[in-house]
């Protein structure tokens, strides 16, 4: 691995500081995981994170419909936004997007808060759909870990993710605008290098290197 | 057949990994991603790490209302479908899961099609205009002299090949531009079985003539 690559490796593997919170949250985990979510008086991000991660597991083991619409209201707008930009229109946006919802209910058993927050793991089956239905292609997956889903995911390392999650989140708002603007057009826009270069009118050379800058500077934030 | 990770020397570029990750790679050359991937936990976290920038651009970004009655109708969507069945685990052979859904099998399912000097190659069925093939080099066999038009990605399964500058073994992913002009050579040891992706028909320098290469679709 090069050492610039690292950082980004490192903001998914070695947790942040956890603090008390963890202590805390050592034994019944779904009960507390939704303590902390209600129990903590004015919501910040994480918490807002844990709250949407929660909702997947209550999906998961208890079928529960008024976390799948708690879910529903908040992302069903972002997907659809999503698609939409990535060159839906607003009827097949409408129409991929009740799938992705519908497929976060039946994939919930293979979901796990310790590995990937709620909107990222969302974002991946939403991504999944966008290349299906709109680029009509296949998307080769990587083979699974032999992690199983039965396994119950680590307190800590949830909490860790998702302020992890938050962080990155934080660092993506503070880039400068262009330079995030590039990176949202390489997730968004669905246009390669080049077709982002012929949009912006900037030329090739130059946007690779304004996204490593940005891709840099992110690293540098999160260090 | 495992293989230890901490030999996995070459990895994807950023550029690869995030478009791969945003979703807009070329089916073939997400195939060799994902392929390298499934044997590489080092750039599996860095793939996790660029799916966590697309989850934070969802999060943090614009929102289009949806329709009215919309979670109603995903509902009668949930209703309508019965449970998933958890599809078996995929297991790695030789090649991994993702090539072997090409394939529908691993090494012995493979149909082979020789190209000259013991070379053999097969070519998977991915959708756009790059492909994508499996080569088979014998132990001490040389690849053919060529050059390439685009982008070339070529992940080791078996065996190990040098270039003359590095060399490349199982799990090792080599990111060949436009200008390498390269000749891989097959270590002696053990037969070398590679997936090469191009974006464009490779050119041969030397022993298959030019207007051979359309009819071998190499």
């Amino acid at each position: 691995m090069n050492s610039e690559t690292a950082s980004l490796v490192e903001m998914t593997q070695s947790p942040l500081p956890v603090g008390h919170v963890t202590r805390v949250m050592s034994k019944d985990k779904k009960a507390e995981l939704a303590a902390v979510t209600v129990g903590t008086g004015k919501p910040n991000p994480q918490d807002e994170a844990l709250r949407w991660a929660n909702c997947i597991v209550r999906i998961r083991s208890d079928q529960d419909r008024v976390a799948f619409a708690e879910l529903f209201q908040h992302f069903a707008p972002r997907v659809k936004a999503f698609l939409m930009r990535s060159g839906a229109d607003v009827t097949m946006a409408e129409e991929c997007t009740q799938e992705v919802m519908a497929t976060v209910w039946q994939k919930a058993h293979l979901y796990d808060p310790s590995r990937a927050s709620a909107a990222t793991w969302i974002f991946t089956i939403a991504r999944n759909r966008k290349i299906d239905a709109i680029r009509k292609m296949r998307r080769p997956e990587p083979e699974e870990l032999t992690w199983g889903p039965e396994e119950e995911p680590d307190q800590a390392e949830t909490l860790a993710l998702q302020q992890e999650t938050e962080a990155l989140g934080e660092a993506l708002a503070s880039l400068p605008e262009k330079q995030r603007e590039l990176i949202e057009k390489a997730y968004f826009g669905d246009l390669s290098h080049s077709e982002i270069a012929a949009e912006t009118g900037l030329p090739l050379g130059t946007i690779k290197s304004r996204i490593r800058l940005a891709l840099d500077r992110l690293r540098h934030k999160l260090k | 057949m495992m293989m230890k990770q901490d030999q996995i020397q070459h990895h994807p570029t950023d550029d690869l990994l995030m478009a791969y990750s945003a979703g807009t790679l070329p089916e073939a050359y997400s195939l060799a991603v994902a392929a390298h991937i499934s044997m590489c936990d080092e750039s599996r976290a860095r793939m996790h790490a660029f799916d966590a920038v697309g989850g934070s651009m969802v999060e943090n970004g614009d929102t289009v209302e949806m329709a009215e009655g919309s979670l109603e109708a995903t509902f009668s969507m949930i209703d309508a479908k019965t449970p998933e069945v958890s599809a078996p685990p995929r297991n790695r052979g030789v090649l991994p899961a993702p090539v072997q859904d090409y394939i529908g099998g691993d090494l012995d399912a493979v149909k082979w099609r020789p190209v000259g000097m013991g070379v053999k190659q097969a070519i998977l069925p991915v959708k756009g205009e790059a492909n994508a093939r499996l080569l088979y080099i014998p132990a001490g066999g040389a690849m053919p002299d060529h050059g390439h038009r685009g982008m070339e990605l070529t992940v080791v399964f078996q065996g190990a090949y040098s270039d003359g500058h590095e060399r490349f073994g199982p799990g090792d992913i080599e990111v060949a531009g436009e200008d390498d002009d390269h000749t891989p050579v097959a270590d002696i040891g053990e037969d070398c079985i590679c997936l090469t992706v191009t974006d464009a028909p490779l050119k041969f320098n030397a022993w298959l003539p030019r207007i051979l290469q359309p009819f071998f679709r190499i």
